[in-house]
C-alpha cells in the first residue's frame, strides 16, 4: 500500500519552525532538555514562542527520565531535546529504561550538519548507530521535505502497539534549512501497523479455560497501565466478577486496587508468599500486560508447573518468548479485557464455585504466614516502617500522591509497602533498573501535577547518580520530596553478597557520603534528619507539608534484608521468608549464582 | 537467548520484505546479534524500486521457539513489512549463486573443465592457468563443487547466500 500523503495545508517555515510545530500540533506542552551547539536554531525557535515550556534539566540522562515520569504519569508522550554528541551519549540509559519499560518517549537530538556526518566533527557521534538497539526506532532527517511528516510519525510509533523511545536525528543544516510544513497524515503506515483489537477465537478459548478453572490467578502487569485507566477499571471489573486472585508486576503496581481484599500483593523475586505460591499453584493463569520476566518467574523449568497459561500481550514478540503459553492473545490490554468481560457473560458454562473458594482458603493460609510482617522494635528505624507510615500518612491527609523510586532495597520496600489504589501513580525503573531513575522522573512527574504530592523513595546510593537534578527543582519551584532511607549500603548489593558471597562487603558500603541536610540547604531546599523511631512520623509530617522541595534523609537499621526473596535460579515455591517465618528455605545453586 | 525448555535445533529460511531505506540491515543484523541468534546466510536486494522494497533472505537455526521469536522480532522492527518462514509455510525452492576460480595447467585444468561440465556451471572467464566458474543451484551442490576443486586448484570462492521463494502461485506482497 502507498501512502498518500493528504496535505490539508502547506506553509514554508525553517526546520526548528517545523519541529516546533509538530511538537504543537501533537499535543506537546512540556519538553526536558539541555542545549548545545547543534541544537541552537531550535533553542531560538524555543525563545520566541510560549506554546511549548522548556525545562533545563542538569543532565541529559535526567531529560530522559523525567520525560519518562511525566509519561507515565498522564499517559502523554514525553519529549526530551538534548544535542550532538555527549548530549545524545548521555541520554542512552534514559532511552534503554523507557525501551525495557514500554514508555513512550520522543528524543530530539542535535547533530552536526550533513555534510559533516562521517567526518568525527565536533561533537559528532553516530546517533542512529549508537541508539538503534536502545529505541523502538530511530531517524537521522537528512531531508527536511520530509521532516515534518517523520515528528509525526516519531510519535504514532511511540505512543501506538507497544510503546516506546523514538529518537529523531536533526543535522543542524536541516534545523537551519527552509521547507514546507504538512500536518500528521491520514493514510495508514506503509509498514507498521501494530494489532489492538484481539482476535475473538483465542478470546473464547481463553474464557472456556477460565470459567473451568478451579484454582485460577490473574497476573497483570505494565500493560494495563499503558492502555490507560479504563483498562484497569477493566481489570477491576473481570476480577471481581469472576471471584479470582490478582497479583501484579513491578510495573503493574496500581492497576488493580492494593487494598482491595482480592489483590494477592507484588509477585516475583521480593513478591508475596501468597502471590507466587499462588502462581505456583494454580490450575490456570491469566497473564495481561505482562512478559514472564525473569524477575517474576524465578527457574523457568520450575515456573507454575500444572497450569494453563493465557497470555495477553500487545506486542506478539512477547508471547512464547520465555515460557510457552496454551493460548495467546494479541492486543491492547483494555481491548481485551473488554473482550473477556463480554464473552465471559455471554457464555452459560457455570464457574466451579466450590473449587474457588477451596483455592479462595488455600491462599488465606498462605496469607496467614504475614510474609510483610516486621517488628519496630527500639529506636532504630526499619525501613520497612519508614515507608508503611509514609504510605499510612499520605493516606489520612488525602492528597493526591505520586511515588518515584531509585533502584535497590528501597525500591522493593517501596513496591512492599506502598499501596496503591490507581494507575500512573507508581514510576519505577523496572526493566533496566536504573539507579537515579527517581529524582528526575519526579520531577517530571511534578511539573505534569504541579499540585500533587510527589515522593521520590530513595537510596543514598541511588539518589547521588542523579543528584544535581536539585538544581532543576529549585529552578523550577517544584516541591518534589526525596524521602532516603539511609543505610549507608547499596543495601541490595550488600545483600546478595550477604547471601551470595559469604558476607564479603566488597564495595557496597557507602563511604563518605554528603550530609544531606547541608546539600539540600546548597541547592535552595529543605533538608531534614532522622535518626530515632520516635520522630519519624512528626519528620514525615513535615516533610509533606513544606511548600518546597524536601530531601528527608532517614537513618534506618543498616543490615536489614528485603524478604521475602526467591533466590536466583529457584523455584516459587523456593523462597526465603525473614528470619523467624515459616517457610521453606533452599541454598543457591551455582547456576543460581550465575543469574543476576 | 531464553532458557528454552526444548533444545532439538532446526533450519530455518526466513523473507523479510523491508522498506529499501538507510540503516534497514544495521537494524536486521543488530537485531541477531544483539539477541544472540544465529545467521548462517543473509541476502538483500531491492525488488521493487518504485515502492522502495527490499527482500532479505535469512538462512538461521534454532528451536521453533526461538525461531518463532526470530520471526516476531523481526516483524516488530518499525520498517518491516511482512515475514516468512518458508521452511515451515510449503515447499520452497532455495539457490545460491557462486563465482569459482580454480587455477592449474594440463589435466588439472581438463578434470576441471570436465566436472564444471557435468555440475553445469559456466565458464565465465578463462586464462591458459585459470578459470572462474559461475554455478547456481542449493548450496549442497555448490558445496559439493567446491570440494571436487578443492585438490585441483580451488583459488577463490565467492557466494551470494541462499535466495528463496515458495513454490506455487502465492505471493508475498507488502
Amino acid at each position: 500500500m502507498s501512502a498518500t500523503l493528504q496535505t490539508t495545508e502547506t506553509r514554508t517555515m525553517n526546520g526548528a519552525e517545523i519541529v516546533l510545530q509538530a511538537l504543537k500540533d501533537n499535543g506537546v506542552e512540556v519538553i526536558f532538555g539541555y542545549p548545545g551547539g547543534a541544537v541552537l536554531p531550535l533553542y531560538d525557535a524555543l525563545f520566541q514562542q510560549n506554546a511549548i515550556r522548556h525545562i533545563l534539566v542538569r543532565h541529559e540522562q535526567a531529560a530522559v527520565h523525567a520525560a519518562e515520569g511525566y509519561a507515565r504519569s498522564t499517559g502523554k508522550v514525553g519529549v526530551v531535546l538534548v544535542t550532538s554528541g555527549p548530549g545524545a551519549t548521555n541520554a542512552v540509559t534514559g532511552l534503554v529504561d523507557a525501551l525495557m519499560d514500554s514508555i513512550p518517549v520522543i528524543c530530539l537530538t542535535g547533530q552536526v550538519p550533513t555534510h559533516l556526518i562521517g567526518n568525527d566533527a565536533f561533537q559528532e557521534a553516530d546517533t542512529t548507530g549508537i541508539t538503534r538497539p536502545a529505541t523502538k526506532h530511530n531517524y537521522l532527517v537528512k531531508d527536511i521535505r520530509k521532516l515534518a511528516g517523520v515528528v509525526h510519525e516519531a510519535f504514532y510509533v511511540a505512543k501506538s502497539g507497544r510503546p516506546g523511545p523514538v529518537v529523531i536525528d536533526l543535522p543542524k543544516d536541516i534545523l537551519i534549512g527552509k521547507g514546507p510544513y504538512s500536518e500528521a497524515p491520514q493514510a495508514p503506515h506503509r509498514s507498521y501497523r501494530p494489532q489492538s483489537e484481539p482476535d475473538m477465537a483465542s478470546i473464547q478459548a481463553a474464557v472456556r479455560l477460565l470459567k473451568g478453572a478451579k484454582r485460577p490467578v490473574v497476573y497483570a502487569g505494565g500493560g494495563v497501565i499503558n492502555s490507560g485507566p479504563e483498562a484497569s477499571r477493566l481489570l477491576g471489573e473481570f476480577v471481581r466478577m469472576a471471584s479470582m486472585p490478582c497479583t501484579n508486576t513491578l510495573m503493574g503496581l496500581g492497576a488493580f486496587p492494593s487494598e482491595d481484599p482480592q489483590f494477592l500483593g507484588m509477585l516475583g523475586m521480593h513478591g508475596t508468599y501468597e502471590a507466587n505460591l499462588a502462581m505456583h499453584g494454580c490450575d490456570v493463569m491469566l497473564n495481561i500486560g505482562a512478559r514472564f520476566d525473569d524477575r517474576v518467574t524465578g527457574r523457568l523449568n520450575a515456573f507454575s508447573p500444572n497450569s494453563k497459561k493465557i497470555h495477553a500481550d500487545i506486542d506478539p514478540s512477547s508471547i512464547n518468548k520465555n515460557v510457552k503459553v496454551d493460548v495467546a492473545i494479541v492486543g491492547d490490554a483494555g481491548a481485551v479485557l473488554k473482550a473477556l468481560i463480554e464473552c465471559w457473560q455471554a457464555d452459560e458454562q457455570p464457574q466451579d464455585r466450590a473449587a474457588i473458594a477451596e483455592w479462595w482458603r488455600a491462599i488465606d493460609g498462605w496469607r496467614g504466614t504475614g510474609c510483610l510482617q516486621y517488628r519496630q522494635e527500639g529506636s532504630i528505624i526499619k525501613p520497612q516502617h519508614a515507608v508503611k507510615r509514609l504510605y499510612e500518612i499520605t493516606q489520612e491527609m488525602g492528597r493526591e500522591t505520586f511515588i518515584t523510586t531509585e533502584v535497590g532495597q528501597h525500591q522493593m520496600w517501596a513496591a512492599q509497602y506502598f499501596g496503591f489504589q490507581k494507575p500512573n501513580r507508581w514510576m519505577t525503573s523496572g526493566g533496566l533498573g536504573t539507579m537515579g531513575y527517581g529524582l528526575p522522573a519526579a520531577m517530571g512527574v511534578q511539573i505534569a501535577h504541579p499540585d500533587a504530592l510527589v515522593i521520590d523513595i530513595a537510596g543514598e546510593a541511588s539518589i547521588l547518580m542523579n543528584i544535581q537534578e536539585m538544581g532543576t527543582l529549585a529552578q523550577y519551584r517544584l516541591p518534589v520530596k526525596v524521602f532516603i532511607l539511609n543505610n549507608e549500603y547499596m543495601g541490595m548489593v550488600r545483600q546478595w553478597q550477604e547471601l551470595l558471597h559469604g558476607s564479603r562487603y566488597s564495595e557496597s558500603y557507602s563511604e563518605a557520603l554528603p550530609d544531606f541536610v547541608r546539600l539540600a540547604e546548597a541547592f535552595h531546599a529543605r533538608g531534614m534528619r532522622v535518626t530515632e523511631a520516635s520522630q519519624l512520623d512528626d519528620a514525615i509530617r513535615e516533610m509533606i507539608a513544606h511548600p518546597g522541595p524536601v530531601i528527608a534523609d532517614i537513618a534506618v537499621a543498616k543490615d536489614e534484608n528485603c524478604f521475602p526473596m526467591i533466590p536466583s535460579g529457584a523455584a516459587h515455591n523456593e523462597m526465603i521468608l525473614a528470619p523467624g517465618q515459616e517457610g521453606g528455605v533452599t541454598g543457591v545453586t551455582d547456576e543460581g549464582k550465575v543469574l543476576v | 537467548m531464553p532458557d528454552s525448555l526444548e533444545t532439538t535445533l532446526r533450519n530455518a529460511t526466513i523473507a523479510v520484505l523491508v522498506e529499501n531505506e538507510a540503516g534497514i540491515l544495521a537494524r536486521v543484523v543488530g537485531l541477531f546479534s544483539g539477541r544472540g541468534y544465529n545467521i548462517e546466510s543473509l541476502t538483500v536486494a531491492s525488488v521493487d524500486a518504485d515502492r522502495r522494497l527490499s527482500r532479505i533472505t535469512i538462512v538461521t537455526s534454532g528451536t521453533d521457539m526461538v525461531i518463532e521469536q526470530i520471526k516476531a522480532q523481526l516483524d516488530r522492527l518499525v520498517p518491516v513489512h511482512k515475514v516468512s518462514d518458508l521452511t515451515l509455510e510449503g515447499p520452497h525452492l532455495a539457490r545460491e549463486l557462486a563465482l569459482i576460480k580454480v587455477v592449474g595447467k594440463g589435466e588439472a585444468r581438463m578434470e576441471a573443465l570436465r566436472l564444471a561440465d557435468a555440475f553445469r556451471a559456466r565458464v565465465v572467464d578463462a586464462t591458459i592457468e585459470s578459470f572462474v566458474f559461475e554455478m547456481t543451484g542449493a548450496g549442497e551442490k555448490l558445496d559439493a563443487f567446491i570440494a571436487l576443486m578443492r585438490p585441483i586448484g580451488l583459488a577463490e570462492v565467492s557466494r551470494t547466500g541462499v535466495v528463496a521463494i515458495a513454490r506455487g502461485p502465492g505471493g508475498f506482497e507488502a
